[in-house]
C-alpha cells in the first residue's frame, strides 16, 4: 500500500496494485462539516482524470468530486449509503469513496506529496 | 403615505449620519440616462384607502361570481365551502407575513404544519413521501416527467389524451423548452386508451378522474409499466375525490401529482393554487421542491425543518433538480388546516355529498330531450352531450344568471367531435333548487 | 412567552370526531365503477376548537413581518398591508372561476390589464405577461421568450452568462433550458467584471443574466454599457428583478438596456410572503421580444377584453405555448394592484428613496465595527463580511442566532456566494428610524460580545426561540418526512 497524494480539489489517491483508490481529504471533510450523502457512480464506468465521478453532500453544501486518474471504476464503498458520516471519521480510511483501475502510473506519481498537500491548504486559508 | 414610517427629520438625521447632502447622492451610480428626473407620468398619485376600495370594488362588481347564481363549472377548478376558520387563521400575521423557514427556530409554526400537510398528501395519495407544495397540479406533472426522464434516463413519456388540457399543454412546453419527447394521445372521452410503452418510454402520465370525469383502475396499467421499467405517474384534479376513491398509491403509481384547491382554497379566478408532489421514498433525492423533515434541537425536544436542501437550485445552482424557489405556503396551510376540520370522518362524507349531488344532477339532465350523459362513471363532475355546440348554450345561460357549466370547446376550439360536449360538476354546495334551474334553462335551450 | 405544547395533529386523533358538519347526502344511485376504496385514509379527528387552537399556537410559533423586523437581504420584507387582504377576499374576485364565460369576468379582466398598464409604465418596457406563478417561474418565462427569439432567428447559441453573484434560480433556470452557464466573476469594486463579461461575448452566447441592483446590493454602474455589448454580440439581456425595490418610480429597467425582466411582486409590491409563497412573477419584455409570450394573455377587441388561450388566435405574437394552469396569480394580483393604487407614483419613488436611505444608515451605522466588503453607497441593502469574526471562532451564523433571542430576524447570511460570511441586510423602507436604531444597537452589542471571545454565548444561542438550534445533518441523513403510524416503517 502507498503513501497518500492529493490533487488540488482535495481528493486522495493511494496505490495498491493497479488499483488505485481515492476519497476526499481530512481537509476537505472538515470544511464540508457533516456529510449526509455521497453520490457515487456505477462500477464499470470508464474516466479519465478531472472528471466528476462522485457528489459529497453536507446539509447545506454539494459539492462534486473528481477523479484524480485516468482508469475504469472497478469499486464503490456501499457502506457510505447507510453511515455517510465516516467520511468525516475516517476520510482516508473506512470513509473510502472508490476504486479505479488506472492505466497511467505516471499521473499518480505527479499528485502532491502529504507535505505540498498541507503547504497548499495553508495557502488556501487566508 | 400610511405605509412610509420616515418623517423628514428623521431621513434629515439619517443623511447626516450617512454623510450625504440628499438622497440623490445616494444614487450617484445610476446613469445620468437612465435618472428620472420626477415621477413616472401616466400614473396616478397615492390614494386613500376609501379611493382603492372604492375603485377595485367596482371592478368586483362587474363579474357574475360562483357564490351569486347556480354554478355547475369544475374543469380542473372546484367550487367548495371553505370552512370560516379557515381564513381566520390564514390572517393571523405570523403565519401571512414569515418568510421561508431557513431560520428554523422561529419558524416552527410553518415547519410544523408543512409537515402535517406532507403526512396529509401522503395519505391521501396512498403513496409514502410527498414534498411541501408546487406551483399548481400542471406544473407538478411537468415536473414528475421531467423527474422520470432523470431516473430512468429516457426521454419518450408517454402522455393520456384525457388529461386536463392545461397540464398536456404545460407538460408540452416543458418537453419542448427543455428538450424531451412527448407522445400525447388524443383526447377520448368514453374510450378506453391503450399506451404503447417500451425501454424508451420512462413514464407514463394519466388521470383519475380523467378531465371527462370518467373513473379508472390504473392497478393493471402499473404492472405494465414496472414490467417495463417506466414509472406510472398519476394526476389527480379534485382532490376530495381522494375521500371516496381508491388512491392511486393504491393502484401502483409511482409519483402522484395533484391540485390541491379543492381543499382549503377558493376559486380566485385561478390562482394562487396548490400543487401536490407525492413519490416513493426511493427516489427521494430525485424529487423537486422544498421537504421538510423532522429532527431534534440542542435540548433534545422534537423540532422540524428544511431538508434535502442540496436537490434545491441555492446550493446545486445548474446541477438542481428544478429552478424552483417558492412553494405555495399559505395555500399548503389553507389545505391543512381545511383537512384537519373534515378528518377522515368528514372528508368520506363531504366526497359522498358531491357524488350524490352529481348523480342527482346527472339524472336530471339526462331526461333532457336531445342530451345524452357520457359518462358510466364519475365522482362530481361528468360529460353531458346537447344536441347542438354547447359554448353558445352556455353563454345563452350565462345572462340569467347560470354558470352551467364549461364547454370542452372552450379547451378545444378546433375538435368538432367534441363542440357539443359541456363539462357540469356539482359540490357539496349544489342544491336541488340549483339542479331544477339549470335543467329547466338547459331544456329550453336544447329545445 | 409561555412555550406551549403542540403535538401533531396526527397525535389529536379521535376516531369519528369531526371539525366539520355536513348535511346528510340525498337519495341517489352511485356511480364509482369498481374503484370505491375500502379502508381507512388514516387522517386524524379533530373537533374545531382543537383545529383552530392547534393552528393558532402554531402561529405563535413564527417570527413575521407583522412582529419583528425581518431584515432579509434580497427578500424585501415589507409591511403587507391588510387592505390587499380585505379586497382579494372579495366574491367577485374570489368567487370567480377561470373557465367562465368571458363576458361574465370582465372586471377580472380589466383588473389584469390595468396591473399590466402599471407594470408597463413602471418598467418602460413594451410587453408584460402576467401568467409566471412565482419568480424562478418568471425567468424560466423570460429565458424561454429568449430562446424562443434566437430559434425565431435561425441561431444556434448554447451560452448563458451569469454573475458569480448571482441567485441560484438564474443558472438553474438557464442550465434546465439546455444552455451551459458560464461565470463572471465580481471586481473588487462588487460589481461585475465588465471586461471579463464582453471578452465572453460572442455568436455563442444567448443572453447576459444579471440582477441589478445586484446581489450585493449595488448597482451596475456599467449596465447601460453592458447592455449594449450583449446587443451587439447578438445576445439578449436578462435581469433578474428581485431586487426591484431599490429602484421603483425613479429608473425603468427599459432605459437601462434590458430586454426582459422578471417581477416578484411577492417583494417589491407587498403581495405577502406566506411562509414561502404563493408568490407571482409577471415578465416585462422589450419590443424585440414582445412576441414570445406564454398563453395565456389579454387582449381588447374594442369592445371587451378577451383571454387569449390558443396559439392559433395569438395573432401578432409568437407564443411558445402554457406555463401553468388557468391565468395566473389572480389572488396576488388584486393585492400588487391595491398597493400601486395605494403608493402612486409619487408614493413609489419615495419607498425607492426610503428603502435605500434605510439600508445606507446601517451601513453607517455599524460600518466601523464590521466590514463591508465595497464602498458604498449601497442601494436597498447592506453588505457585510465575516472579517471582524477573524480569530474567534465565532461565524456569521452564530451571530445569527443570538440576533434571535433579541426579538430580530436574522439578515441573509452566506450570501451572496463571492464574500465570505455575508451578512445581507436589507430592511426596506416600511421599517421605522426607532426600530433601525434598536437593531443597530442590538448588532453592535453582538460584534462587541464576538470580538471579546465570548463563544460559549454565541454557541448556546438560541435560548429563547421556541427552539435551539435544530440538527439538520440528522434530518439529512435520516430523512423523517412524514408522520407514521406507530408499528408502521
Amino acid at each position: 500500500m502507498s503513501e497518500l497524494r492529493y490533487t488540488k480539489d482535495h481528493e486522495w489517491a493511494r496505490i495498491e496494485n493497479d488499483i488505485t483508490i481515492c476519497g476526499i481529504s481530512d481537509y476537505a471533510q472538515n470544511a464540508l462539516g457533516d456529510v449526509v450523502y455521497v453520490e457515487l457512480p456505477d462500477a464499470g464506468r470508464i474516466v479519465k482524470a478531472g472528471e466528476q465521478i462522485a457528489i459529497v453532500e453536507s446539509s447545506k453544501v454539494a459539492s462534486d468530486v473528481y477523479a484524480p486518474m485516468d482508469g475504469i471504476i472497478t469499486a464503490v464503498n456501499d457502506t457510505l449509503s447507510s453511515n455517510p458520516g465516516l467520511v468525516n471519521e475516517a476520510p482516508t480510511g473506512q470513509g473510502w469513496f472508490l476504486k479505479i483501475k488506472f492505466s497511467d502510473a505516471a499521473q499518480y506519481a505527479a499528485l502532491m506529496d502529504e507535505k505540498s498537500y498541507t503547504d497548499y491548504t495553508k495557502g488556501l486559508h487566508e | 403615505m400610511r405605509y412610509l414610517p420616515l418623517t423628514p427629520s428623521d431621513r434629515a438625521a439619517m443623511l447626516e449620519k450617512i454623510g450625504a447632502d440628499s438622497v440623490d447622492n445616494l444614487f450617484c451610480d445610476v446613469p445620468a440616462a437612465a435618472r428620472l428626473g420626477g415621477n413616472i407620468s401616466g400614473l396616478p398619485n397615492h390614494q386613500s384607502e376609501i379611493e382603492v376600495e372604492r375603485f377595485i370594488s367596482a371592478l368586483a362588481a362587474k363579474n357574475i361570481h360562483a357564490g351569486s347564481c347556480p354554478s355547475f363549472l369544475g374543469a380542473g377548478a372546484y367550487h367548495h365551502h371553505i370552512p370560516a376558520s379557515v381564513d381566520q387563521l390564514l390572517l393571523r400575521g405570523e403565519f401571512l407575513t414569515s418568510y421561508t423557514p431557513y431560520q428554523p427556530e422561529v419558524s416552527q409554526g410553518t415547519l410544523q404544519y408543512l409537515f402535517e400537510f406532507q403526512t396529509q398528501v401522503a395519505l391521501l395519495t396512498g403513496m409514502e413521501i410527498a414534498n411541501a407544495s408546487m406551483y399548481d397540479g400542471a406544473t407538478a406533472a411537468a415536473e414528475a416527467v421531467m423527474m422520470a426522464n432523470r431516473i430512468t434516463r429516457r426521454r419518450r413519456a408517454v402522455i393520456s389524451g384525457n388529461l386536463h388540457p392545461h397540464y398536456l399543454a404545460v407538460i408540452q412546453t416543458m418537453a419542448d423548452l427543455t428538450g424531451f419527447e412527448l407522445q400525447i394521445a388524443v383526447p377520448a372521452p368514453g374510450t378506453d386508451e391503450n399506451f404503447s410503452i417500451d425501454e424508451a418510454t420512462p413514464c407514463v402520465v394519466v388521470q383519475n378522474p380523467d378531465f371527462f370525469g370518467r373513473l379508472h383502475d390504473f392497478s393493471a396499467l402499473a404492472e405494465t409499466c414496472q414490467k417495463n421499467g417506466a414509472l406510472l405517474i398519476v394526476v389527480v384534479t379534485e382532490i376530495i375525490s381522494l375521500g371516496l376513491l381508491k388512491s392511486p398509491g393504491e393502484m401502483g403509481a409511482d409519483i402522484v401529482v395533484a391540485e390541491g384547491q379543492s381543499l382549503g382554497n377558493g376559486l380566485n379566478f385561478g390562482g394562487p393554487y396548490v400543487g401536490l408532489f407525492t413519490c416513493k421514498e426511493k427516489y427521494v433525492r430525485q424529487m423537486p421542491g422544498r421537504l421538510c423533515g423532522e429532527t431534534v434541537d440542542t435540548d433534545g425536544r422534537r423540532g422540524f425543518v428544511l431538508t434535502l436542501s442540496t436537490r434545491e437550485q441555492h446550493i446545486r445552482r445548474e446541477k438542481a433538480t428544478s429552478n424552483i424557489c417558492t412553494n405555495s405556503g399559505l395555500c399548503a396551510l389553507a389545505f391543512t388546516i381545511h383537512l384537519s376540520l373534515l378528518g377522515e370522518k368528514g372528508l368520506t362524507d363531504l366526497a359522498e355529498l358531491n357524488h350524490a349531488m352529481a348523480c342527482n344532477l346527472a339524472d336530471a339532465l339526462a331526461k333532457i330531450p336531445g342530451c345524452k350523459i357520457l359518462n358510466n362513471t364519475f365522482f362530481n363532475e361528468f360529460v353531458i352531450e346537447l344536441p347542438k355546440p354547447a359554448a353558445p348554450v352556455v353563454d345563452e345561460l350565462a345572462k340569467f344568471p347560470i354558470l352551467a357549466g364549461v364547454p370542452v370547446s372552450r379547451f378545444y376550439p378546433d375538435n368538432v367531435a367534441l363542440k357539443n360536449l359541456l363539462l357540469v360538476a356539482a359540490t357539496e354546495l349544489t342544491t336541488d333548487k340549483d339542479i331544477a334551474i339549470l335543467s329547466a334553462a338547459l331544456a329550453e335551450a336544447c329545445a | 412567552m409561555i412555550d406551549l405544547d403542540t403535538p401533531l395533529i396526527f397525535e389529536q386523533n379521535a376516531d369519528g370526531r369531526c371539525g366539520v358538519d355536513l348535511p346528510a347526502p340525498p337519495k341517489y344511485i352511485a356511480r364509482l365503477g369498481n374503484i370505491k376504496r375500502t379502508y381507512k385514509i388514516g387522517l386524524p379527528g379533530l373537533s374545531e376548537p382543537q383545529v383552530v387552537r392547534h393552528y393558532s399556537r402554531l402561529s405563535q410559533k413564527n417570527f413575521g413581518i407583522d412582529t419583528v423586523f425581518y431584515p432579509l437581504g434580497s427578500c424585501t420584507m415589507k409591511h403587507n398591508p391588510r387592505i390587499n387582504e380585505k379586497l382579494a377576499r372579495l366574491p367577485g374576485f374570489a368567487n370567480l372561476h377561470p373557465m367562465q364565460p368571458m363576458q361574465t369576468v370582465q372586471g377580472a379582466l380589466e383588473l389584469m390589464d390595468i396591473l399590466t398598464d402599471w407594470l408597463k409604465k413602471l418598467t418602460g418596457m413594451a410587453a408584460v405577461a402576467l401568467s409566471p406563478a412565482a419568480g424562478a417561474h418568471g425567468e424560466l418565462a423570460g429565458m424561454a421568450a429568449i430562446k424562443s427569439a434566437l430559434i425565431a432567428r435561425g441561431e444556434k447559441r448554447t451560452k448563458v452568462l451569469v454573475p458569480e453573484s448571482a441567485h441560484g434560480t438564474n443558472p438553474a433556470t438557464a442550465a434546465a433550458l439546455g444552455y451551459s452557464v458560464e461565470s463572471i466573476p465580481a471586481t473588487a469594486d462588487g460589481r461585475v467584471d465588465v471586461a471579463v463579461l464582453k471578452s465572453k461575448l460572442g455568436p455563442d452566447v444567448a443572453a447576459i443574466m444579471l440582477t441589478n441592483p445586484n446581489t450585493c446590493g449595488l448597482f451596475e454602474r456599467d449596465i447601460i454599457e453592458i447592455a449594449k455589448a450583449a446587443h451587439d454580440a447578438g445576445a439578449f439581456f436578462y435581469c433578474d428583478g428581485a431586487n426591484f425595490n431599490a429602484i421603483v418610480g425613479r429608473v425603468r429597467p427599459a432605459d437601462l438596456g434590458i430586454d426582459v425582466m422578471h417581477i416578484n411582486l411577492h417583494k417589491t409590491f407587498s403581495t405577502p410572503h406566506g411562509g414561502g409563497g404563493p408568490g407571482s412573477g409577471p415578465i416585462v419584455l422589450a419590443e424585440s421580444l414582445a412576441p414570445f409570450v406564454p398563453l395565456p394573455y389579454i387582449v381588447h377587441d374594442g369592445k371587451n377584453f378577451v383571454l387569449i388561450e390558443h396559439s392559433k388566435d395569438a395573432k401578432g405574437t409568437k407564443t411558445y405555448g402554457r406555463l401553468k394552469t388557468f391565468h395566473g396569480q389572480m389572488g396576488m394580483f388584486i393585492r400588487a394592484l391595491a398597493y400601486m393604487l395605494s403608493h402612486g407614483a409619487d408614493g413609489l419613488r419615495q419607498v425607492a428613496e426610503d428603502a435605500v436611505l434605510n439600508a445606507n444608515y446601517i451601513l453607517a451605522s455599524l460600518q466601523d465595527i464590521m466590514n463591508a466588503p465595497f464602498d458604498g453607497p449601497c442601494m436597498h441593502e447592506a453588505l457585510f463580511d465575516d472579517r471582524f469574526l477573524k480569530g474567534t471562532d465565532i461565524s456569521t451564523l452564530d451571530i445569527a442566532k443570538a440576533l434571535l433571542d433579541r426579538g430580530f430576524h436574522p439578515m441573509t447570511m452566506y450570501f451572496p456566494l463571492v464574500v465570505h460570511g455575508a451578512f445581507l441586510i436589507e430592511p426596506t423602507e416600511t421599517e421605522s428610524k426607532e426600530t433601525l436604531d434598536a437593531f443597530i444597537t442590538a448588532m453592535r452589542d453582538l460584534v462587541v460580545k464576538a470580538k471579546n471571545g465570548e463563544s460559549e454565548f454565541f454557541h448556546q444561542s438560541p435560548r429563547l426561540a421556541p427552539r435551539r438550534r435544530l440538527d439538520e445533518t440528522r434530518a439529512a441523513r435520516n430523512p423523517v418526512l412524514r408522520w407514521r403510524p406507530v408499528g408502521k416503517p
